[in-house]
């Protein structure tokens, strides 16, 4: 029984790391860049939601759009006006300023919002209890439901997104080979713009649902979850988008067994060691594909 | 007026000139081939018409408008299509997906139209459409860069030594299309390394040496210059 409880947290938890995984995926799979911001966006996430539900009292559903809108803002104006600059620059200039970005917003934060952590109100309460006969219960909380739910739904959205529409096959054109796409008369500023868009939205999504199951909110908030959702997307093989699902839930679930079984305080080491293990025995990771030219 | 119109260009790669003061022309209708050796500045030419790069004195004027400024996506749809050297597909893509790429400037209620135009010409694509564009052999590579660039429904064409890598078989197959290309009305602009075979179908063609213009004349005249026949034609 208690397995059955692990193996849902693992889940819910795993759906957070997937949807900030698929963000970090297709903005690595169309850049060509790790954008360690990522994870603070996050955090913007979760105060505007906060600030939208137990200070303005609004309605959870309206929260996470406005703060979904306020995300993809960010994202587009950190591409803008920190990215966009460094196009032809070295991948070690760009990724610096990533990481300058992700300091940045982690300070603004402190300085508009405090260093005291807020409490944030759960987007939905309560449990399903059920029953499994005798005298054993299995209660899973609605908000781990609607995470995986929401996941799941990010996941068969961006997979229908990339394979059928026209935008989402122009992204996969210029995550290939950005001059050959621009041949094609596709903007691939416009296109990594709106990857950026897209990735941003999704982190707002995962902002709140991870300040729904872990209600501390502080400017660090999206530092850890960040970096373990860049490691699913590369457990998973990054750029593919069913490698970041598969990579993020797999991450969930061994963080979740192994603060069960092993240790509290080892959990994140052995994530680690399993990211590399798989790494050393799959280096494109377990869905990454190593695609041979053909010349 | 030519179509299209190079006029003194000068293109640099960091510090180094690699075109130094080119102009030539391509009327409509015509098929011109650019030949030389590699590194003489072919594929630089090619790149700075359609806007990958940029020329830093000089300027390029197609249908009368110039191209001054104006980035590479926009350029294909005033009528320019580049199919790059080493042909540059979408590997990852199905051979119908590179296709619907190539149409992404036209209206969608044209697509079937220029796809079945596309599959007449090349109709081993058509068996292959649902095929990882990757797994192709390289002429069917080519024949799909080819068939790519012409779902935008280019005035000129430009293509970078299609027949490289090519069995002599597939060249001629290539060359066969260029020339059903060109009289479905659409201009060439060629670049070659295969002298033979292209100033055979050539009006015109300029020499490119060490990033500039040596010598120029049409097809016929080039095939019969000693200086030609000694450096490109063996002999």
């Amino acid at each position: 029984m208690e397995f059955l409880s692990y193996l849902i947290s693992g889940l819910s938890l795993g759906s957070v790391y997937a949807i900030i995984a698929l963000g970090y995926t297709m903005v690595y799979g169309i850049a060509k860049m790790l954008n360690f911001a990522h994870g603070d966006v996050i955090m913007v996430g979760g105060y505007v939601s906060y600030i939208a539900m137990a200070r303005a009292g609004l309605p959870g559903w309206l929260s996470v759009i406005i703060a979904m809108a306020v995300c993809t803002l960010l994202g587009v104006v950190i591409e803008g006006l920190a990215y966009r600059p460094l196009r032809s620059a070295t991948s070690l200039a760009v990724l610096i300023t990533a990481i300058g970005v992700s300091y940045f917003l982690q300070n603004a934060a402190l300085l508009i919002w405090g260093a005291n952590f807020k409490t944030y109100p759960s987007l939905i309460s309560g449990t399903l209890k059920l029953s499994l006969g005798e005298d054993r219960q299995l209660s899973i909380p609605y908000v781990a439901m609607l995470t995986v739910v929401v996941c799941i739904l990010i996941m068969v959205g961006l997979t229908l997104f990339t394979s059928k529409t026209k935008m989402g096959k122009a992204m996969r054109a210029c995550s290939e080979d950005k001059g050959a796409a621009q041949l094609m008369g596709i903007n691939v500023n416009k296109t990594i713009s709106v990857t950026f868009a897209i990735g941003s939205a999704l982190a707002a999504v995962a902002g709140v649902l991870l300040c729904s199951s872990f209600p501390t909110l502080k400017p660090t908030t999206g530092s850890m979850p960040g970096i373990k959702a860049f490691t699913a997307a590369v457990f998973g093989g990054i750029g593919s988008i069913p490698g970041a699902f598969l990579g993020g839930l797999l991450l969930g679930i061994i963080e979740s067994f192994a603060k069960a079984y092993i240790s509290t305080q080892l959990a994140n080491t052995i994530v680690f060691a399993v990211l590399i293990v798989v790494l050393l025995v799959r280096p494109a990771g377990l869905l990454g594909k190593y695609v041979p030219e053909k010349v | 007026m030519a179509m299209l119109e190079v006029s003194n260009i000068n293109v640099y790669y960091g510090s180094i000139h690699a075109i130094k003061g080119i102009s030539f022309e391509v009327n409509a209708g015509e098929i011109v081939t650019l030949i030389g050796a590699n590194g003489a500045g072919k594929s630089t030419t090619l790149q700075t018409i359609s806007g990958l790069l940029r020329s830093k004195t000089g300027g390029i004027t197609f249908n009368g408008k110039s191209l001054g400024g104006i980035p590479a996506h926009k350029i294909v749809s005033m009528g320019i299509a580049h199919v790059p050297e080493g042909r540059r597909i979408f590997q990852q893509m199905t051979v119908e997906e590179n296709i619907e790429m190539g149409a992404f400037t036209r209206p969608g209620s044209e697509y079937e139209r220029s796809v079945e135009n596309v599959f007449n010409h090349f109709p081993r694509l058509k068996e292959r459409r649902r095929q990882i564009a990757g797994t192709l052999s390289g002429g069917e590579q080519q024949m799909l860069a080819m068939g790519r660039a012409m779902m935008s429904k280019p005035d000129l064409l430009m293509l970078d030594e299609p027949s490289m890598g090519l069995s002599p078989i597939l060249v001629d197959e290539i060359f066969d299309i260029i020339k059903a290309f060109h009289k479905d009305g659409t201009t060439i602009l060629l670049v070659e390394q295969n002298a033979n075979k292209s100033l055979a179908i050539s009006d015109r063609a300029y020499v490119l040496e060490n990033g500039k213009i040596v010598l120029t004349g049409t097809g016929k005249e080039l095939m019969q210059s000693e200086e030609i026949k000694k450096a490109y034609l063996g002999g």
